[in-house]
C-alpha cells in the first residue's frame, strides 16, 4: 500500500503544481461574489431561519429560542391558512393559463404569418411593465364599478371581480373555508397577461429548434397535424415546459408586488398571500420572528418546485 | 488572454476596495462632528416622515422655511418617505432604529405607537425639562401631554391634532330626502333607512384598507363605553367580551349593513367621492377627509357638505395625533431641540396646520388662520374629552391593531359576532 500510494501522491503534486496558476486564477475571480453571496444570500438566510425560531414579535430585539411556537401559531391561523389555500389556486391557475395560452400563441405565431414580429412585440410587451404598473391598471379595468363592468352591463353581467368573497366548491378545513376563491381569478388574469410573453417567447424559440424534417418524417408516417403536435412536438418542448414551470412556480409562490398593488389583502382574506402577510405582520405589526417564519415557509414552498429540478439538471450534466 | 485575466481582476478588486474606502471615507466627518459637537454645523437636521401628500408637504416644507429663517446655521435634510399611509416609512424608520441610526427626530403618532413603541424600546429621551424650559406644561391639553407621556415622562411634542369620530355628509342629498343630521345610534339607523328606500346608499365605505372599518368600530366602541372604558379596553380594565363591546359589534354589523357593495375596490378617497358626488349619504372617517372634499373635489363647506360627530360621540374627540420626539444617541440633540421649539410655537403650529388641514395642539393657537372646520375644532378640542385612536395606532401597540384590522376584515364579510369576539379577546393577550 505504502510505495502506491506515495506514488499517487507524487502525481497529484505534480497536475497540482501544473494547475496551481489556473486554479489560483480560478479562485481569484470567483471568490468575491463567492463571498458575497455567502454573505448576503445563504448568510440571510440562515439569519432569517434563526429569527423565525426566536421571540422576537415586538420592536425589541428578543433572540431567545421559542422553539416552532411561531410556526405553530401560523398554521393555526385564519389568515396563513387562507394565504397558503389561496397560494394553491392562484399558483395552479397561473402556471396552467401561462403554458397554455403561451404554447397556443407560439403555434399560432409560428405558421409562418405575415406580420409576425408585430404579434409577437404585442404579446411581449406587457413583460417589459412591473407588476405594481400591471397591478395599478388591472385594479381599475377589473374594478366592480369602473372598468370592464361598463362593458358588460350591454350584457347585464356585473361580476364582483376581486371583490367577490364567495369560495367555489368550499369545506370547511381547519379555520378557514377551503376552496376556490372567485376574486383570485382577477389577479390571477392580470398576472397571466403580464407572463404569457414569457413563456410564449420560451415555446416559440423552442419551436424554431425543431428541424422540418421531423416533421416531414412524421407525415411520410401518416401522421395528421394534430398527432404531429402531440406525438412529436410537445415532447421535443417538454424541458422548456419544465423550465416555464419552475419560472412560473418561483414567480407565483412569492408574489407580492402585484397583489399588493391590485387588490390587498381583499376582504376576508381572499386574495392574500404570504408575501403580503410577511410584510405587513413584520413591517406594521412588529411581529419579526412570525415573519421570518413566514419567509422561511415560502422559501420551502419554492424548494419543492426549485431542488428537483437542480438535481435532475444535476444529473443531466454529469 | 492571461494577463488581460488579470488585469481586468485587478481592476475589480481596485474598485471594490476604493468602494470600502470611500465609506469610510464618508464615515470620518461624521465621526469627527461626535469630537466638537459645539460646532453648529454639525450633522444636519434630518426630519423623518410620511408628509409626501398634497398640503402635508406645503405644510412640512412652511414649518422647514420658518426654522431655516430662526436658524439659518443649521441645516435641515426632509427624509420624508411616501406611500402606503406612513408604513413605508415606518418600515424604513425600524431598520434605521434597530441600526442604530436613528434619524434627528422623526414623525410618529402619539400614544401606543410612541410609548408602547420607541419608548418602551427605550430609543427615546426624555423632554420634561424641555416642556418646563419653554413653558409648554399650560399650553397643550393635560390629556394630549399623558398621550406623549410614559411614567410621568414626556417623549414628544405634538405639532397637529386630526379628529377620528367625525361623519361627513352630503348636505343636498340630506335636504332632498328630508334627513335630520343623526346624533344617537337610532336616528343613524332611522336615517339610514330612510335614505336606503330613497335609493341612496348610506353610508361610504373603501376598506380596501382594513382600518378604515376599524375606525368605524373604534367610533362606536366609543360611543358604545364612553371615554373610561374604551380606555381600560386597552389596559386590560375591561374586557373584550364585555356585554358592551358585545352590543358594539353587533352596531358595527348593523352599520355595514348599509354601506356600497364595492367597498373592498375602494379606499378613503373613493369612498369620501361617492359622498361628494351624491351617490352616498355619509362616510365615517377622519377629517383629513374634509380636505379631501374642499381641495380635491371643490367642494363648498356646510354649503355641499356637513359634518357631525359619529353616533353618542359629542363632546368626545377621537385624537389622531403626529409627534416629533428626541431618539437617543443622536449627534446634535442640541439643534434637535431648536427644531422642536419651532415646531411646538404658537408660530410653527399655525405655519404648519392651515396647510395639512388639521388644527394645532396647542390651545393658544391663532383661531383666525383657520378655515370654519379647524375654528369648529379647535372650539371642540378644547372642551371634548380626548381618547386616543385605535385604527391609528395610538391607542394600542401596532402589533395589536394589526391583529384587529384582521379580524375586521373577516369580519366585514362573515359578520359573524361570536368569531369577531373570539378574535378580539385572543389578540388582546398581547397587549
Amino acid at each position: 500500500m505504502e510505495p502506491q500510494l506515495e506514488v499517487k501522491q507524487q502525481t497529484e503534486l505534480k497536475r497540482k503544481t501544473r494547475l496551481s496558476k489556473d486554479r489560483a486564477m480560478a479562485v481569484a475571480f470567483l471568490a468575491p461574489s463567492f463571498i458575497l453571496i455567502l454573505i448576503f444570500i445563504y448568510g440571510f438566510i440562515g439569519w432569517t431561519g434563526w429569527v423565525s425560531v426566536s421571540n422576537w414579535n415586538t420592536l425589541v430585539p428578543d433572540f431567545s429560542f421559542a422553539g416552532l411556537k411561531n410556526y405553530i401559531y401560523l398554521f393555526g391561523d385564519y389568515r396563513f391558512q387562507a394565504d397558503l389555500r389561496n397560494t394553491v389556486f392562484f399558483t395552479i391557475l397561473f402556471i396552467g393559463l401561462v403554458i397554455i395560452l403561451g404554447l397556443g400563441l407560439s403555434i399560432l405565431i409560428d405558421q409562418k404569418l405575415k406580420g409576425e414580429s408585430i404579434f409577437r412585440n404585442i404579446f411581449l410587451f406587457p413583460m417589459a411593465l412591473s407588476f405594481v404598473v400591471t397591478g395599478v391598471v388591472w385594479q381599475w379595468l377589473l374594478n366592480p364599478s369602473t372598468g370592464y363592468n361598463k362593458f358588460l352591463q350591454v350584457f347585464n353581467i356585473q361580476p364582483k371581480w376581486y371583490t367577490d368573497t364567495k369560495i367555489l366548491a368550499g369545506f370547511e378545513w381547519g379555520q378557514i373555508e377551503f376552496g376556490l376563491p372567485v376574486a383570485i381569478f382577477a389577479v390571477v388574469i392580470a398576472a397571466v397577461w403580464q407572463m404569457t410573453g414569457f413563456s410564449l417567447a420560451m415555446y416559440l424559440a423552442g419551436l424554431r429548434g425543431i428541424p422540418e424534417e421531423l416533421r416531414e418524417a412524421a407525415r411520410i408516417d401518416g401522421a395528421s397535424e394534430f398527432q404531429i403536435y402531440r406525438k412529436v412536438i410537445l415532447p421535443i418542448l417538454m424541458p422548456i415546459t419544465v423550465s416555464v414551470v419552475i419560472i412560473m412556480a418561483h414567480i407565483s409562490l412569492k408574489i407580492f408586488d402585484l397583489i399588493y398593488a391590485m387588490t390587498g389583502s381583499g376582504a376576508n382574506f381572499v386574495t392574500d398571500v404570504p408575501g403580503v402577510y410577511m410584510f405587513e405582520t413584520t413591517f406594521r405589526g412588529n411581529y419579526y420572528a412570525n415573519g421570518a417564519a413566514i419567509a422561511i415557509i415560502m422559501l420551502l414552498l419554492v424548494a419543492v418546485f426549485i431542488v428537483p429540478y437542480l438535481i435532475s439538471s444535476r444529473r443531466g450534466d454529469q | 488572454m492571461k494577463k488581460l485575466f488579470s488585469l481586468i481582476f485587478v481592476l475589480f478588486l481596485a474598485i471594490f476596495l476604493g468602494a470600502c474606502s470611500s465609506d469610510s471615507a464618508n464615515d470620518t466627518p461624521s465621526d469627527s462632528d461626535e469630537g466638537t459637537s459645539g460646532e453648529k454645523n454639525g450633522g444636519a437636521v434630518e426630519i423623518f416622515s410620511w408628509w409626501t401628500g398634497a398640503g402635508e408637504e406645503d405644510g412640512l416644507l412652511a414649518l422647514i422655511d420658518l426654522f431655516e429663517n430662526k436658524h439659518p446655521d443649521i441645516k435641515v435634510e426632509n427624509a420624508a418617505v411616501a406611500g402606503g399611509a406612513g408604513t413605508n416609512a415606518k418600515a424604513v424608520l425600524a431598520t434605521r432604529m434597530q441600526g442604530n441610526e436613528p434619524p434627528s427626530t422623526f414623525q410618529v403618532h402619539g400614544g401606543a405607537e410612541l410609548n408602547e413603541g420607541w419608548v418602551a424600546a427605550d430609543k427615546m429621551d426624555t423632554l420634561n425639562d424641555f416642556y418646563e424650559e419653554q413653558g409648554w406644561m399650560d399650553k397643550f391639553p393635560q390629556d394630549l401631554i399623558d398621550m406623549v407621556s410614559k411614567d410621568g415622562n414626556i417623549y414628544s411634542v405634538p405639532v397637529n391634532i386630526h379628529r377620528g369620530n367625525v361623519i361627513f355628509y352630503n348636505k343636498h342629498v340630506f335636504e332632498e330626502n328630508g334627513v335630520e343630521v343623526p346624533v344617537t345610534f337610532d336616528e343613524f339607523f332611522a336615517a339610514a333607512d330612510k335614505l336606503k328606500a330613497a335609493g341612496v346608499t348610506p353610508l361610504a365605505l373603501g376598506d380596501k384598507e382594513a382600518w378604515t372599518a376599524t375606525q368605524i368600530f373604534e367610533n362606536i366602541l366609543l360611543g358604545v363605553l364612553g371615554q373610561d372604558d374604551y380606555k381600560g379596553l386597552f389596559s386590560g380594565d375591561v374586557a373584550f367580551d364585555d356585554e358592551r363591546v358585545i352590543e358594539a359589534a353587533e352596531l358595527f354589523k348593523k352599520t355595514l349593513g348599509y354601506v356600497n357593495e364595492d367597498h373592498a375596490s375602494r379606499n378613503w378617497q373613493d369612498a369620501a367621492q361617492l359622498v361628494g358626488n351624491g351617490e352616498a349619504a355619509m362616510t365615517i372617517m377622519g377629517d383629513w377627509a374634509k380636505g379631501y372634499f374642499s381641495n380635491d373635489m371643490k367642494l363648498e363647506t356646510n354649503v355641499d357638505f356637513g359634518y357631525t360627530t359619529t353616533p353618542e360621540t359629542n363632546g368626545h374627540f377621537m385624537v389622531i395625533t403626529d409627534t416629533f420626539g428626541l431618539p437617543k444617541g443622536i449627534e446634535n440633540p442640541d439643534d434637535v431641540k431648536e427644531f422642536l421649539a419651532v415646531l411646538g410655537s404658537v408660530e410653527g403650529q399655525d405655519a404648519f396646520n392651515p396647510l395639512k388641514g388639521s388644527i394645532p395642539a396647542r390651545v393658544d393657537a391663532d383661531v383666525s388662520k383657520y378655515d370654519q372646520y379647524g375654528k369648529d375644532t379647535m372650539e371642540d378640542f378644547k372642551a371634548a374629552k380626548l381618547s386616543a385612536s385605535l385604527a391609528h395606532g395610538s391607542a394600542a401597540a401596532e402589533g395589536f391593531l394589526t391583529k384587529v384590522n384582521q379580524a375586521v376584515n373577516i369580519f366585514v364579510t362573515q359578520q359573524d359576532v361570536d368569531n369577531f369576539i373570539n378574535a378580539l379577546k385572543n389578540a388582546a393577550s398581547d397587549l
